[in-house]
């Protein structure tokens, strides 16, 4: 059999730089823009998209995305729902799309029945902050991988090298360098300690495509990931921008995403 | 059966470390080092002390002569609510801070429901000049206000924990944001039995004093080292996994677990979780979790702030799978009425928790011969607002 790289690996393999990934909160601002939501992403020039899942307590993430979060579990999102609303992406969508949420909704939903789900809708890769790497090792490996499903990797500034390698060796999708010890959601600037890291990273000369996320909000940000790594994962700033009171959906992600891409 | 922790941090299929990334390193020199720490003579030697001589432990063993004829039986109180501070909060705090202390941590973080892990939590950092941040739910500081100012007092800072529920649940969130923000110089002192491996086995070694006393305190008082029953409130449930520790494997001991009943289990406001909840995974670790179908966590109601929390500390849920413990539940109503009668017929006045405990002993049917220990948790002092609004709103 011939080695087919899957599509997130793909991806990389076609475009190596300034790939642009963001995140957006399934059933936010309102419950049907989801599927507009992908679309207009993907026609603004977006690479990669990762929906996230709503959960009551994201542990993991900063203000906006809690109440991004709560808004979308108000406008009454779960997970039955976003699979009926997905059911037809691939008819329009072509880029990667990854799930992203927390690991106690998906476990109600069933873990096989949501790989099986993810993979009929063409679901390529998972993002659960809260399973940990030892615990998809022993139990949910085989699982993932029999559904074609990548499970994409959080490496932070305190990771050891040696579990980054272990990571490496255990993904073929991405690593996702979170670019700080923090929760999401924007910041100032990148600093100097910040840049060591990602200099560190880079010439560990891992297999994997290095994106960077969690706090990459502004052109700026983004020209300067793109540097140290092979793109990067915009999130609460975007999160923030179609979450503004004025203008139409469609047009406020085709500003955003125009602004990134500005330099 | 094994009622104590596995080295893959699980009660039976309960436990784990469901953590992200961003605290894997924390997590992981925890693991790895804190049972050679609490181990040490060094450790051992200055935990000792301090509970002996800041705390004021042994906590004295009392026969309830009043109780025990109310109920034809023979109740023993263990009184946590002499412990400094009011609570047996303060028997983890003081081991933790001495964790912290031997990791070379510099400031301290923590959440608090009722106010009295805040507290104890605030006390011990006083103790040892290290800076204290505590969150509670802003809900939980309108309703525990005499904690608020003492936590001040003792010099933390109080922040309000704005998002959800504004209780205990949402303080954890918060506290655990702050530790992913601040991960090299801050120890994270969980103030119950639950959170990531290994907090739910260190603070449940830590509150293993409790049992440990008690074992000690019947042979010398009644001659026999193993009471017929022990009872003790749960919210996450440290202070039950403290009065159960010496007790899990012995099996003629019938451990009893109280949750709060809220209104009544049906009612819709109720933080009995084992009677509402199912397996799920909250705040690090895989328990029993009281969830909508599709996994979001259900915001719990109870009149006492410290056992308004969704889930359960790993240990219990498999207690209570096990059926090792029985678990029962009583109303706000019950348990407000059975603080009144402690009050009465003992002079006690406890803590509302710890009320709840009490009216427990309505539900349990004694022999004459039955020797039943009672966890008194905690004291009501912090609670004086609510007993006296709910004694007005009966008049």
């Amino acid at each position: 059999m011939i080695y087919q790289p899957n599509p997130i690996r793909q991806l990389f393999i076609e475009q190596p730089q300034n790939i642009l990934s963001v995140y957006f909160t399934a059933g936010y601002p309102s419950l049907q823009d989801t599927v507009s939501t992908i679309e207009t992403l993907q026609a603004a020039g977006v690479n990669l998209i990762e929906i996230g899942i709503p959960f009551s307590d994201p542990i993991a993430d900063g203000e906006t995305i809690q109440q991004s979060s709560q808004q979308a579990l108000q406008n009454g999102m779960n997970l039955t729902l976003l699979f009926e609303q997905l059911a037809n992406i691939r008819q329009t969508v072509h880029i990667p799309l990854i799930l992203m949420g927390y690991m106690n909704p998906i476990l109600q939903f069933g873990v096989e029945k949501f790989c099986k789900k993810c993979f009929e809708t063409g679901i390529n890769g998972l993002i659960i902050p809260d399973l940990p790497m030892a615990e998809y090792l022993q139990t949910y490996k085989s699982l993932f991988a029999q559904y074609q499903l990548e499970n994409i990797f959080l490496i932070t500034p305190q990771t050891e090298d040696e579990r980054i390698r272990l990571i490496d060796t255990n993904t073929q999708g991405f690593i996702y360098m979170v670019s700080s010890a923090s929760v999401t959601g924007a910041k100032q600037g990148i600093s100097n300690s910040q840049l060591t890291y990602f200099q560190r990273i880079k010439a560990m000369n891992l297999q994997n495509p290095l994106l960077i996320g969690f706090g990459i909000g502004n052109a700026s940000t983004f020209q300067t990931a793109c540097h140290y790594a092979n793109g990067a994962i915009i999130g609460s700033a975007f999160i923030k921008a179609v979450g503004a009171k004025e203008g139409k959906l469609e047009e406020k992600i085709k500003n955003f995403i125009t602004s990134i891409k500005a330099l | 059966m094994n009622y104590t922790v596995n080295e893959q941090g699980y009660y039976g299929q309960f436990g784990g470390a469901y953590i992200p990334e961003m605290l894997y390193p924390n997590i992981k020199e925890l693991q790895q080092s804190y049972l050679t720490l609490i181990n040490e003579p060094t450790f051992q030697a200055e935990f000792q002390d301090l509970l002996t001589n800041y705390v004021g432990r042994p906590t004295p063993l009392y026969y309830a002569k009043r109780l025990s004829a109310t109920y034809h039986c023979h109740i023993f109180l263990k009184r946590e609510d002499l412990c400094h501070t009011g609570a047996h909060k303060i028997n983890n705090t003081i081991g933790q801070i001495l964790v912290a202390q031997r990791l070379g941590k510099k400031k301290i973080i923590a959440e608090t429901g009722a106010g009295q892990h805040g507290v104890a939590t605030a006390t011990v950092c006083a103790l040892m000049g290290m800076e204290c941040m505590v969150y509670m739910g802003k809900h939980d500081m309108e309703r525990q206000k005499p904690n608020v100012e003492r936590m001040k007092i003792l010099g933390a800072t109080v922040v309000p924990a704005t998002s959800g529920s504004q209780t205990l649940k949402d303080a954890t969130n918060e506290a655990m944001r702050h530790w992913i923000n601040n991960p090299t110089d801050t120890h994270y002192i969980i103030g119950s039995v639950v959170g990531p491996h290994p907090y739910p086995d260190m603070v449940a070694r830590f509150q293993a004093v409790i049992s440990a006393e008690i074992r000690k305190q019947l042979k010398a008082q009644i001659n026999r080292e193993l009471p017929d029953y022990v009872v003790a409130c749960v919210g996450g449930g440290s202070n039950a996994a403290g009065a159960f520790y010496h007790f899990l494997d012995e099996p003629t001991v019938q451990l009893v677990a109280v949750e709060a009943g809220g209104k009544g289990v049906q009612s819709g406001l109720s933080a009995a979780t084992t009677a509402l909840g199912r397996m799920g995974i909250l705040h690090g670790s895989k328990t029993i979790l009281m969830q909508t179908e599709d996994g979001q966590v259900i915001e719990p109601y109870s009149i006492s702030a410290g056992l308004d929390y969704p889930g359960i500390g790993p240990i219990h849920a498999h207690l209570y799978d096990t059926q090792r413990a029985v678990f029962v539940n009583v109303t706000d109503d019950e348990a407000m009425q059975a603080g009144f009668s402690l009050s009465k017929t003992e002079g006690i006045i406890p803590a509302i928790e710890t009320a709840h405990a009490f009216a427990a002993l309505d539900q349990l049917e004694f022999k004459k011969s039955d020797v039943v220990v009672v966890n008194l948790s905690g004291r009501g002092d912090k609670d004086l607002e609510t007993y006296i609004r709910y004694k007005n709103q009966q008049l």
